[in-house]
């Protein structure tokens, strides 16, 4: 079962040039691993620019490109710890995010496992956020971020759309673990440790057992450069 | 003089001007990592000094947590009504260019400055 929100085309997830990272489940806390977001935020803005044509006699549109660089590297940066974090750390999926560029924008694309009792609730945020006004949205989270004693999260996907005038997509995709064949299978040719093998194949198990359901959602950010 | 220093960022608070210098990246885990910032805030505002200033303009780089935090900081100060806020900006950051605005809205009467 497929549920689309927003702007979401992934057929258009063709272009000539793209680079995409995976991150495989770990057992790593996610405590550990934090920094690898902004690392990984940061690659790929940089790896962008290698594919910009570089003219140091237009300082305009080298300002421009180090502008897009900035923007990249926030959103990829956002899009990372809201997967990492919300992620279903019992799902055998992988994260990944994707860059594209066309000759008129650019696309990013991230995929992350979420439990089924979570679904409803990022669903509604989405509706929420796609109908409330931006800046009353910001204030709003601010305030109850305040009362909560919390720090407001949320904010990460508004300020995507506020500041940097990006359109977002989400698709929701309902994977059954229990009809994935050979999901064991998969890991024995895959996993070259043994030990490493186990642990995936356990967790296989307790996965299967405690919930057969998955929820994968990709987001998607639509940037005119 | 009150610090808090990492390889990646520090903010530093100095007391005989009152002002808060924040720099470098601030790519933080939520609540749990920004509550030392938060709680050097809040000890700050308790002082009731007559004016603060947040210097940011080494601040390069900062999350959506670590905005809510300054957005949850300006509004505090907002509450009280006793507290002008100075801030130091860097045009040449991007979020910040972006964010001053919204920042304003929280606080109406804040003052900024642009390096």
């Amino acid at each position: 079962m497929v549920k689309i929100f927003g702007e979401f085309n992934d057929k258009e997830l063709k272009s000539r040039e793209f680079i995409k990272l995976i991150f495989s489940p770990s057992s790593v806390p996610l405590q550990q691993r934090w920094r690898n977001n902004s690392l990984s935020a940061d690659f790929l803005a940089d790896y962008l620019m290698t594919l910009f044509h570089q003219d140091e006699n237009d300082p305009k549109r080298l300002e421009k490109q180090i502008e897009i660089k900035d923007t990249i590297s926030y959103i990829a940066n956002e899009l990372l710890e809201n997967a990492m974090k919300f992620n279903d750390d019992s799902s055998p999926y992988p994260i990944s995010i994707q860059l594209h560029l066309y000759d008129d924008r650019l696309s990013l694309c991230i995929s992350n496992s979420i439990p089924a009792a979570k679904v409803a609730q990022f669903q509604s945020f989405i509706n929420k956020l796609l109908s409330t006004e931006p800046q009353d949205f910001y204030i709003q989270q601010i305030e109850t971020a305040e009362k909560d004693g919390s720090i407001s999260s949320g904010l990460g996907l508004l300020t995507i759309i506020d500041d940097y005038g990006a359109k977002l997509g989400w698709k929701f995709e309902n994977l059954q673990l229990l009809n994935e064949p050979n999901y064991p299978l998969y890991y024995i040719k895959n996993q070259m440790k043994w030990l490493n093998f186990w642990f995936r194949v356990r967790k296989w198990f307790v996965a299967r057992s405690k919930n057969p359901n998955i929820t994968i959602v990709t987001t998607m950010v639509q940037l005119a450069i | 003089m009150k610090k808090i220093i990492n390889k990646k960022y520090s903010v530093i608070y100095d007391d005989t001007t009152n002002t808060i210098i924040c720099s470098g990246v601030m790519r933080l885990n939520g609540k749990t990592e920004y509550e030392p910032i938060l709680q050097l805030f809040k000890q700050i505002v308790q002082q009731e000094p007559s004016q603060i200033t947040l210097n940011l303009q080494q601040l390069e780089t900062i999350n959506s947590y670590g905005i809510s935090m300054l957005g949850q900081f300006i509004s505090s100060l907002e509450r009280k009504k006793t507290i002008k806020l100075l801030l130091q900006g860097n045009k040449n950051i991007s979020w910040q260019q972006k964010w001053i605005n919204n920042f304003q809205r929280l606080m109406p009467a804040l003052q900024f400055e642009w390096i």
